[in-house]
């Protein structure tokens, strides 16, 4: 059997909330940049729908913290949904429920790899997308990938940074990028660079 | 037997009252006819929760047919009628057409009694 990540009940309880805490903020504090990425090849709210729904977590964060961590996704899944709006709402949202709904209290690596592949499919199935389309599935595939071969925190890092400035040369094929044909190609896609902000979040709080 | 209600959802508020007053003056007061558009902030873009209100002020036991403009009010759309109580999701559909000639022409078919299944296919063959 895998050892679980953390051994003490309390200190992954404050664990945990250190990850939601520092991945929403290291996302509010590119809320303008995401916005500048999403003017230049979509409609120009992304940032700013992010920050709305990422303080709506934050506020919840006290009421949220004795919760066992599915539950806590579960959670914040539904907040993103009904909070973010545009479709970054229900694709944010998406995962987070299906996150929370595979998350056993205590997970091993295995489980949290197994959570994410399946939260990944639901955000496939959310938005009719697929891999290579210009979307935040670019930055979440390979980081799960590199999650599920037992990649050091570092790497897993650095892949989402990597994945997210590949979008760059992609044609978009879903979304209001779309409508831009080749006029897409040769900007980072804002729901990939959202998405590997989480990740390195993610990474540099569970490091620290 | 009572008509099939249309929902509308833009990303523009005026749009979406726009359309819906279209539909108004086409039907009259026979089709339930509710309508959203615009984020939490009132500026543009479509909330999931301002969708699921809309629905239930278009609510139908004969289902309830929505017309969406952009990717995320379709999106948004879909969430919102996977969130609602399981014996009402089954009587919600989104349609693939134009919000403004699918809101006319699918209210159109509602006026005269047809199922939910008519009044989406009836939109969807304005769709190119």
């Amino acid at each position: 059997m895998e050892p679980a990540l953390h051994t003490s009940e309390r200190a992954e309880s404050d664990l945990t909330l250190r990850v939601v805490r520092a991945a929403a903020e290291a996302v509010i504090g590119h809320a303008d940049e995401l916005t500048a990425l999403d003017q230049a090849i979509g409609d120009g709210d992304h940032g700013i729908n992010m920050k709305r729904g990422l303080e709506a977590v934050l506020a919840d964060l006290p009421q949220l913290q004795d919760k066992p961590l599915g539950e806590m996704l579960k959670a914040i899944g539904m907040k993103l949904v009904m909070k973010v709006g545009g479709a970054s709402g229900p694709l944010y949202g998406t995962l987070a429920l299906e996150l929370g709904k595979h998350m056993p209290a205590t997970p091993s690596r295995g489980d949290l790899a197994a959570a994410f592949a399946a939260a990944i499919e639901a955000v496939k199935a959310r938005g009719k997308s697929d891999l290579a389309q210009k979307t935040m599935l670019d930055v979440l595939a390979p980081v799960q990938a590199k999650l599920a071969e037992g990649a050091d925190l570092c790497a897993i890092k650095a892949e989402a940074l990597r994945a997210a400035e590949a979008t760059r040369p992609i044609q978009a094929l879903r979304g209001r990028a779309s409508f831009l044909g080749e006029r897409s190609i040769g900007h980072v896609d804002p729901g990939a660079r959202s998405a590997a902000l989480f990740v390195a979040a993610i990474c540099d709080t569970l490091e620290g | 037997m009572a008509n099939v209600g249309i929902v509308i959802v833009s990303h523009s508020p005026k749009v979406a009252e726009g359309a819906s007053e279209m539909v108004r003056q086409m039907v009259g007061n026979t089709v339930p006819v509710a309508h959203t558009g615009g984020n939490l902030d009132g500026g543009l873009g479509t909330s999931v929760e301002g969708i699921m209100a809309a629905i239930e002020r278009a609510w139908s036991p004969a289902g309830v047919a929505i017309l969406v403009d952009l990717g995320g009010a379709e999106t948004n759309s879909e969430m919102a009628v996977e969130m609602l109580p399981e014996n009402r999701r089954g009587k919600v559909v989104v349609c693939n057409a134009p919000i403004v000639e699918g809101a006319v022409i699918a209210a159109a078919e509602s006026s005269g009694g047809s199922s939910l299944e008519t009044v989406k296919r009836t939109a969807e063959e304005l769709s190119p």
